[in-house]
This record gives C-alpha cells, structure tokens and sequence, in this order.
C-alpha cells in the first residue's frame, strides 16, 4: 500500500467539523494544518489554545468534549523546540482531531486546559515532570512520576538514556 | 454545553484540619492492586478528599522506546499493562503498521481479534476475581484463576509465554499457531458460558455483595466525561462508546457484538458491564473460531518482516533481509499517528513519531488506568473508607499501566 501524500491546504479541509468550527469562530486560529494518514493535525498559536480547546468542546453540531490524550515532543535542537499535543474526540460522532502548540525553549509556558477538562490534570502534570513545560493556572502543577526532588526532565532529548547524569 | 463539569478536584491534602484527619493508604495496601497509594482526608468514617500518589512503578518505558528500534518495542508494550499484553502489543503494532501503510493478511487479523478478545477474558477473570475478594468473597476469585489458568495455557502455546507474549509483530504474528490449538480453544469457549453462570450466581444475587456494591462510588455521565473516564468505567455511566464497534481495527468489523451500557454509575453497573462483556467476548471468540480465513500470517513485505527459517536455509535474499532487520531494523517513513484501541479497561493510544529513521522519534502510551484513576476522587467524595476499596476495584486499576 502506497501512502497518501499529507494535504496541508486548508482549504482542502474545511469540510472537517473541528477545523470548521475553528475558522468560523476566528479566521486566524489555525496557523497551518495536515491531513495525513487520516489523522488531522491543526497547529494553533500558545495564546489562543485553552479558548480554541473551549470553543471546539462546545461546539454545536460535534461537540470535542473528551480529552483523550496531552503529550509534548521535544524536537531538540531544533527550534521552537516543544510541541504540545492535544487529542481530541467528541464522543457523539467518533470524530477525533488533534491539536498542536510550538512552544519556545527560552518560555516553556503555556495555558493549562484543566478549566476546559478537569481530565488535563494528570497529562499536564506529566508533561510538566518529564519535558518541564509548565502550565499557567493549574491547580496543582507537581512532579508525578519522578520523586519530588529530582533534577531534570527525563524525556527531554538532551537528557542521557542510560548511565550517570 | 452550558453544564460541562469544570470543578477541578485536587484538593491540596496536606495537613488535618479541626474536624477531619489524613489518612495513609497504601503504597503496599493489598487492595489497591499493586503500588497505588492514595491520601484520604477523612471526617470519622468518611472521605472527605482523596488524592492518588503514583510513580512508584515508573520504569521510563517511554524514554527506553525512543533508543530501540521499532520491532524491539514489541517487547516493552508487554510490561505496560501486564494483564492484558496481547492489547498493548496490538495497539503498538497497528500504530507502526499505520505509519508504514502497510496490510495485514486476513488471518492474522482474526487470529489477533481472538488472541484479544481472550486476553479481554484473561483481564476481566482477573478484575472480577480480585474485585469479589476486596469485597469479602473468596470463592469466585478461586474459580476465575482456574479459568484464567485455562487461557494462560493457551497463550503459551500460541506464544511460548504464559504472560509476557510478544505474540503479535510489526506485520502480522509472530508464529503460526500450533496443531490442535484451535481445538483446545473450541472446548474452552464451549465451556465458558457456563462459568460465567457461575461467578453470577455467587455475586449478582448476592445481597452482601449487592450492599457493597450499589449506589456506592457513583459517577455521572458528565462527571465522566469531563474527568477523562473510558472503557467500562465510562459505558458504567451511561456513554454508549466502543472503539471496537465505533472506529472498527484489525477486523472487528466482521464481527456481531454488543455493547453493554449501564446508567446507574455505581460499581455495580461497572461490575454487570464486565460480566457481560465477558459473555460478549466468548461470543467473538467463537465467531472468530467459525470464520477463520486460510493464508499467510505475515504480510509480504520483507523488508519490514522478518523472514520464514526455512526460506533463510535457502534463499539469499531471505538471509540478507533477516540480517539487515537485526542489525540495522527498518526505516519508517516520517510522520505521526495516534492509534485508539478498546483494551479490557478502556481507551489504550499509542502516539507514535517517526522522523525517518529506523528508531521511534517519539513513543506516547495513553494508559486507559492513568484516564480512570482520575475519576477516582469524584467517585469517592462523601463515601466511607471501606467504599474507597470498591471504588478501586470497579475502575479496574493496573499500575504498570498508569506508571510506565
């Protein structure tokens, strides 16, 4: 089987229920998309995501009110260096979309989505202890996985697989 | 949706006041199946706020897949969720499979189906043996690890392994499935049915277990949503979804199913939501067991796919594939994909970024334990102590799962 080549046309799109809704409540909210492998991937500015996260859950016609994953990959060294991942379903079609934020080394900040879903809490969390992104305005931004007195953020690229840190 | 739950519960739990008192629980409280430990602010008997402490079993799977290649994944999904191996395995293997564009021969499809849906079997015998024994009853956790003990026999002889499998590959399956093996799973699914009568007569009735169990540790519908539930947890409450039936893989498309939903939102709708999928489960197996397909397990791409031992006795090419798959795995082509399957306990993703080269750029396991563990708190908000153990046992926690 042959892949597709990804669309990045946003035009092209338009006809999907999150990145419809999107355009419709702010021309300039998605900043580029792709349509690959059956998966769409918009990419929204930092400042915009905890009111475009509310705006597609409260969507009319294809509610993304369930938050099923938040992860960050660290792209290391190459600049902007994070990108947090939100993926979202509405449980009422089966309609999944996933949303991107490009976050600079020199600000590792974003908003926190905990006020959109209380679910973000654990992820956020996550995120925070393993890549060091911090979260503005949740409610309780500490390590979860590692102790709470460890050095460093184990999934960053520049941190060392295996032997002494 | 004017009404979406947006009430943040973490309550800081850091010292008694007046009236109330912090409670230790766990990390080694036999109930909380493994290494959970949870901080309980109580009023006399009851919880007042509760806050889950997790970590303690963080291995850095996500960190180790990033320096494997590809097919040495396998391997690691298996420790994720160890109930449930087969699942992980899956979810990982369509992950990459989606990324290389790459088709599955029709029997190794339905050979994965059954190996799942009897995995869903072994992890639900587990949950409800364990489930009934927090809860005082003995006897149905000796008869479900009987059973369990019949599919773990299967498994290793499928695979070789009782727990850790590794059964399902990059491709399609590991192995052919021995002579006589699906024989032996006929006589079980035959079987079956039966034994669920049998833990039903020991619980469903049961007024004890019944007093336990309902309109303790209720969760709504909204509740849920908004606090990220999935899997039984969710269909508990009244969310009719399966990703199974609702974004069909590997196949289950072929197959007749139900799917039960519960809309009390205690524990014992979770509770008769997991016995009747263990019915519905055997009914897949039996459907799958009907329809096998004849044909290849692996799908023609030798590149990727390891191959056959005889052909390496033979033929050139084969050797030269097999070495360059040891030594140096297979490039997948760059990209990302998020793949949702319906494991025993809800939604399992795994988010995979390539970046071209023969090892994952980025590997992202959403845990369906590590979603439910948060509902946790909400569930057990005005309830009593001995509450707080049903309420584990009906979300069904696997700590390996939540911990990585």
């Amino acid at each position: 089987m042959v892949l597709a080549p990804p669309i990045t046309n946003i035009e092209e799109l338009k006809a999907h229920p999150a990145l419809a809704r999107l355009l419709e409540w702010d021309q300039s909210v998605p900043k580029s998309v792709k349509f690959d492998r059956d998966e769409l991937t918009i990419w929204v500015e930092k400042e915009t995501i905890r009111e475009a996260c509310a705006i597609l859950r409260d969507s009319p016609d294809c509610p993304f009110n369930y938050l099923a994953d938040l992860t960050c990959v660290d792209w290391y060294p190459s600049q902007p260096r994070f990108e947090v991942i939100y993926h979202l379903l509405s449980i009422a079609t089966k309609e999944r979309v996933r949303l991107k934020v490009r976050l600079d080394v020199s600000s590792p900040v974003i908003e926190s989505v905990t006020s959109v879903w209380p679910s973000a809490n654990f992820y956020e969390r996550e995120v925070f202890d393993l890549f060091g992104v911090r979260f503005t305005g949740h409610p309780n931004l500490k390590r979860i996985m590692m102790p709470d007195d460890w050095e460093g953020h184990p999934l960053r690229k520049d941190y060392p697989v295996e032997g002494y840190r | 949706m004017a009404d979406f739950p947006t009430a943040v519960v973490d309550r800081a739990i850091d010292r008694a006041t007046d009236n109330t008192m912090v409670l230790n629980m766990g990390p080694q409280h036999p109930s909380t199946h493994g290494v959970l430990r949870l901080v309980l602010e109580i009023d006399g008997e009851t919880v007042i706020g509760l806050k889950p402490e997790i970590g303690y079993l963080h291995t850095g799977i996500e960190k180790t897949c990033e320096a494997k290649f590809y097919q040495q994944v396998v391997p690691l999904t298996d420790r994720i969720d160890y109930l449930c191996p087969m699942t992980n395995n899956l979810a990982y293997c369509l992950a990459v499979e989606k990324l290389l564009g790459l088709e599955i021969p029709p029997k190794a499809q339905w050979m994965r189906v059954l190996m799942n849906e009897l995995t869903r079997i072994n992890s639900h015998l587990v949950w409800l043996g364990t489930h009934a024994m927090d809860l005082g009853a003995m006897t149905v956790f000796l008869y479900c690890f009987r059973e369990r003990e019949d599919i773990l026999r299967l498994f290793e002889m499928v695979s070789g392994q009782r727990m850790m499998t590794s059964y399902f590959r990059i491709g399609g399956l590991a192995l052919e499935p021995p002579l006589r093996f699906f024989e032996k799973v006929k006589k079980f699914a035959d079987r079956f049915p039966g034994n669920v009568d049998e833990y039903e007569n020991l619980l469903t009735g049961n007024p004890i277990f019944m007093m336990r169990t309902k309109g303790v540790a209720h969760l709504s519908a909204e509740n849920a949503i908004a606090m990220g539930a999935c899997g039984p947890t969710l269909r508990g409450s009244g969310i009719d979804i399966d990703l199974r039936r609702d974004a069909p893989y590997t196949g289950y498309e072929n197959f007749k199913f139900n799917v039960p939903v519960r809309t009390e939102g205690d524990v014992f709708a979770r509770y008769l939501c997991r016995v009747q999928e263990l019915r519905e489960s055997i009914g897949m197996v039996q459907q799958a067991l009907a329809g096998m397909p004849e044909g290849p397990i692996k799908a023609d791409s030798p590149k990727v796919v390891l191959p056959d031992r005889e052909k390496m006795k033979t033929q050139m090419e084969a050797l030269i594939y097999h070495f360059k798959i040891i030594t140096e795995g297979f490039t997948v082509p760059a990209g990302e994909v998020y793949q949702a399957i319906e494991s025993p306990r809800g939604e399992m993703g795994y988010y995979i970024v390539s970046d071209g080269t023969a090892k994952p750029y980025r590997v992202h396991m959403r845990g369906p334990s590590y979603a439910n563990l948060q509902t946790l708190a909400k569930m057990c908000e005005g309830q009593l102590i001995a509450d707080v153990v049903a309420a584990i046992g009906s979300i069904d926690v696997v700590l390996g799962d939540i911990d990585r």
